[in-house]
């Protein structure tokens, strides 16, 4: 089961999180704290892996990739792979590269729920469910769509109505 | 015309990207201000913008929005796609099982579920997956139910994932679902598989024995499948399966060495590798292969590769030593490896090598590179040595002086923090094994005087064992005033109070062994008592005669402990001139035996004591326990400083002692030692009346107290009864270690006691229900099954599904236990086997009951 997704820039603020358990935002402030005080001490050429157990409790392991000002963060427990998890943040990375044709930080901070539809066309409740980033693609462009039409359908009959209330 | 003027999501994401830190705090206060303004907005589009720019705040500023659920509520309930997103992105996000509001989802959610646009169905899934509680879990099981033989792929996979929960919070829920899962099961690479895949490794993870019977499933997957996520979770299930049923092993290492050999994918060869090194150990052929796997691990430049590596060899290492010796270079080579976790797991293996041979070449290398390495490892390092050399009561080790001065060695590093380590080692030592002792007592005295050691608070506890080392082993120390002057240095006021107690007591051990020395000397040449020499003995004797304890004296933290041993030397001052020769004489002769009683006591060695002793101690009838213990402190500090002249040694045998003969003192010793701490006791019962037992008899101490206030001295002798030093005493005399081949020093063992007793583990309850409920299915209770479901139209249909379900696990289940049946070479034969038509079905269905009975 994964525990929680995080994007932390090298600055620590962060980009994107996901925690799959419910936390309050205290605790779930001091776990991003926690983990970017690990992974800004860390140099570029180690492994990627991290001890998380002191961080998020027992059966918890990390693992992140750091890509030019960003970290990508999963946690996660016995039940998964670790070079299956850093392959699932290459998934992640490369399905928004397709997206966005060239990620960089500013797409991540202005597609904030561009962002949540990519993840949770990936990950389920914590689990593994689509690692096709055609699929996934496809998926999200069809929420956006819909969410498209949604709009112009409801902003259509409100300002017809505005005009008929002045 | 809220919406024209109302700021979006960008232009909140603007606004703070402006701010400097100074002003941030007042721009979000404003910010909230006008999302808790415009959320109260009856038009829908301005509630779910703001409700989405709170949201955004919420998971970026770590905001709080839990005031906000009741609007989510109400932007799921919109007819536009665009707010329900918003809504259940903000539910997922921010509800918790405490949320009040969280029933009235169940209704909305319902009819998203059953929406017709699988959108929606996905958004009502993924929040029930997130935020599911008991009642949700339980009002919405049949609507997942339906979803999960939904035509279209992406809402089935979905609803597959939701199950994981329904079954967390609500067993029952398998009586309606869990048939339909296991038929998922089949095709072998579609992303239902998956998904199913996946929900089982999380179940057969909390409770694998329940799944025991899907073996053959998983089989056929593990074999057919060629999808790496599948076979990683596939291989998850197993290492659980596997324990619980021998007979699965031999069948699996066959195609899980397969997979090693042909795939190329690295996340599949680990796995494959761990679950062989974890499960299949007996399988020397599957062995070597992860063996083998390994080594092209650790060759790899990758450091994630090495690290995985190193990481199974040390999964390997306890039963399979050959395979950390194989790597021994790469294993030394990447102990100075700039990656943490190599340095880390690469010390574990190093450690693991360790054997009586090469201990002290590795600890010696280890030290060293200890001194050089930065803190944090150099205490990973020192933390090895240590646990490494006290496994099984020091069983690497043969010379002990070597050891000991390596401890010592080791206190002196200066990032060194294991002073509690060395501390509980130092003392077990000096316990265990005799022959180390003055070895020992020359370590504790280096340390001792080392005025640099006290400064460092990690080392206090260290430095409490040796104090007492230095007391408790006095007679092999070479200069008894350095330790006296050690102990009782000025600095010793750095030292806690708990560990200034172990400082006194001490003192006074080596004071008392220095006094009675002296008597030794002085009855050796009885024939020249000099006038000068019985003067020196009337001080001590008439501090003792008028009730001034040596005790007492010792705890007087003034006592300058020069004066005593200058007094050993040196004439002492005239104050007694006035004695007579014949008080003389009996005053020293009470001295000496005064003397003579507390070094016995003292001398009496203490030994290792099971930790199980305590409890073979019957608990007497009348024994309250007082609850509340707070009043203790007071005893405490009455313990450590008792009033002065609060006891008398002298007068049981003041009157006698004038007829005491040399014969009479060697009668009486074996029961006296014990007097001297009654008095003691009888006067702090006096005292403290209220915590004793009413019964006077077995009270009678020990005859030697280990330090005061030491916590960890394993060694609380102070109250124990005689039963308990006698108990102690046996285990000790029959449980000697045979001496080793080499002349390796006798350690003293406790056979028993000395490992933790083993807690048996209460499953959950929760997976007590699970479980159940997913027996009764595998045996077909339908029964129940059925009157638990409300959907009368899926009943039948999933009682037959059911049955034909049960022929297929039973059919399945008995093709493994035949073992080595060539069946699995040709899986889509045995596949079709499997769908075999219901009058097939229906014949193997009687005989149902008994083969799952034979199975469990």
């Amino acid at each position: 089961m994964i525990k929680s997704v995080l994007v932390i820039n090298t600055q620590g603020k962060p980009r994107l999180t996901k925690f799959y358990d419910i936390l309050a935002v205290e605790k779930q402030q001091e776990l991003l704290r926690s983990v970017f005080g690990v992974l800004c001490s860390r140099a570029d050429n180690v492994s990627n892996f991290v001890e998380a157990e002191s961080i998020f409790g027992p059966d918890s392991r990390l693992v992140y990739k750091h890509y030019a000002t960003l970290y990508f963060v999963i946690v996660f427990d016995s039940s998964e792979n670790e070079l299956a998890m850093l392959d699932l943040i290459q998934v992640f990375v490369e399905t928004l590269d397709k997206f966005f044709r060239n990620v960089s930080e500013l797409d991540m901070v202005f597609n904030y729920s561009k962002l949540h539809n990519i993840l949770d066309g990936i990950i389920f409740g914590g689990q593994v469910m689509e690692t096709s980033s055609a699929e996934i693609i496809r998926a999200v462009e069809e929420i956006s769509k819909l969410e498209a039409a949604s709009n112009s359908i409801s902003l259509v009959p409100k300002t017809v109505s505005g005009w008929r209330s002045r | 015309m809220d919406t024209l003027f109302q700021r979006g999501l960008d232009d909140i994401i603007k606004g703070v990207r402006h701010q400097q830190s100074s002003t941030e705090s007042i721009f979000m206060s404003r910010v909230i201000e006008e999302i808790r303004r415009e959320i109260k907005s009856t038009d829908l589009q301005t509630k779910s913008t703001a409700l989405q720019k709170l949201t955004y705040l919420n998971s970026i500023h770590f905001i709080d929005m839990s005031w906000a659920s009741f609007h989510a509520i109400e932007c799921i309930s919109s007819p536009a796609f665009s707010h329900k997103k918003i809504g259940y992105l903000a539910i997922s996000q921010s509800f918790s099982e405490s949320t009040p509001v969280i029933l009235l989802i169940s209704n909305q959610l319902r009819k998203d579920l059953k929406s017709g646009n699988e959108f929606e169905v996905s958004l009502a899934l993924d929040c029930l997956s997130r935020i599911g509680t008991v009642d949700l879990c339980r009002d919405l099981a049949s609507e997942v139910f339906i979803l999960m033989s939904s035509s279209k792929v992406f809402i089935r996979k979905k609803a597959i994932g939701v199950v994981l929960r329904l079954f967390e919070k609500y067993p029952d829920a398998v009586r309606v679902c869990f048939k339909k899962l296991v038929e998922s099961l089949e095709g072998s690479d579609s992303p239902i598989v998956s998904a199913v895949v996946g929900v089982f490794c999380e179940l057969s993870a909390k409770d694998p024995r329940s799944y025991l019977p899907l073996a053959p499933e998983f089989y056929r997957i593990l074999v057919d499948s060629k999808n790496n996520w599948v076979l990683i979770k596939v291989l998850k299930i197993f290492v659980k399966l596997a324990p619980l049923e021998p007979r699965l092993a031999k069948r699996l290492v066959e195609p899980i060495c397969d997979h090693m050999r042909k795939t190329g994918a690295k996340s599949l060869v680990f796995e494959c590798i761990r679950t062989v090194v974890t499960s299949f150990t007996e399988y020397e052929s599957a062995m070597k292969l992860a063996a083998e796997k390994i080594r092209e691990f650790l060759m790899e430049d990758d450091p994630n590769l090495k690290y995985l590596g190193l990481h199974a060899i040390s999964i390997m290492a306890p039963k399979h030593l050959w395979a950390v010796l194989e790597n021994k270079d790469v294993v030394i080579q990447s102990l100075s490896d700039e990656d943490p976790n190599i340095k880390l797991e690469s010390l574990r293996l190093v450690m693991a090598m360790a054997s009586e041979s090469n201990l002290m070449e590795t600890c010696r290398v280890l030290v060293n590179y200890a001194l050089k390495s930065d803190p944090d490892f150099c205490n990973e390092i020192l933390g090895s040595i240590l646990s490494t050399c006290c496994q099984n009561v020091y069983e690497v080790i043969i010379d002990f002086d070597w050891y000991v001065s390596l401890l010592g060695e080791m206190s002196r590093i200066p990032n060194c923090k294991k002073g509690e380590e060395i501390e509980n080692q130092l003392i077990d030592i000096g316990m265990r094994v005799k022959d180390v002792r003055p070895e020992l007592v020359r370590i504790a005295r280096d340390l001792l005087i080392d005025p640099a050691l006290l400064g460092n608070p990690f080392l206090h506890r260290l430095l409490s064992a040796a104090a007492w080392v230095c007391g408790e082993y006095v007679e092999f120390s070479r200069n008894p005033v350095e330790l006296m002057e050690a102990l009782l240095q000025p600095r010793t006021s750095l030292l806690p109070s708990s560990i200034r107690t172990v400082y006194m007591q001490s003192a006074f051990k080596i004071l008392i062994f220095c006094i009675h020395s002296y008597f030794l000397q002085k009855e050796d040449m009885t024939s020249e008592v000099s006038d000068l020499a019985s003067k020196r003995e009337c001080s001590e004797s008439s501090d003792l005669a008028t009730g001034k304890a040596l005790v007492q004296s010792d705890q007087d933290e003034g006592f300058n402990p020069r004066e005593s041993n200058q007094s050993y030397e040196y004439p002492f001052s005239c104050r007694y001139w006035g004695w007579t020769e014949a008080n003389l004489d009996r005053e020293e002769v009470i001295a000496s035996r005064v003397v003579e009683w507390v070094h016995d006591g003292f001398s009496e060695e203490l030994g290792p004591v099971s930790v199980t002793a305590q409890d073979r101690v019957p608990i007497p009838d009348e024994l309250v326990l007082k609850e509340n213990l707070t009043d203790l402190e007071a005893i405490c500090g009455g313990v450590e400083l008792p009033a002065p002249g609060s006891f008398s040694l002298t007068s049981p045998y003041y009157g006698e002692s004038a007829v005491f003969s040399v014969s009479n003192l060697q009668d009486e010793e074996d029961s006296e030692p014990s007097t001297e701490s009654t008095s003691l006791l009888t006067e702090h019962r006096k005292r403290h009346e209220l915590y004793y037992l009413p019964s006077e008899k077995n009270k009678i101490p020990a005859n030697d107290y280990p330090p005061a206030n030491d916590p960890s001295s394993s060694i609380n002798t102070n109250d124990a009864t005689e039963d308990l030093v006698k108990l102690a005493d046996q285990s000790l005399v029959s449980k000697r270690k045979p001496n080793h081949a080499k002349p390796r020093p006798v350690v003293v063992k406790l056979e028993e006691g000395e490992a933790a007793p083993v807690v048996s583990k209460k499953p959950e309850l929760k997976d007590d229900l699970l479980s159940g409920a997913i027996h009764d299915i595998l045996l077909g209770n339908e029964a129940k099954a059925a009157s638990s479901q409300s959907n009368p139209s899926d009943k039948s249909s999933s009682k037959r599904k059911g049955k034909a379900k049960h022929v297929d696990l039973l059919d399945s289940k008995e093709n493994l236990a035949v073992g080595e049946q060539p069946n699995h070479e040709n899986p889509s034969s045995r596949r079709s086997k499997h769908r075999g038509d219901g009058k097939q079905k229906s014949k193997k269905s009687k005989g149902k009951k008994n083969g799952d009975g034979r199975e469990r």
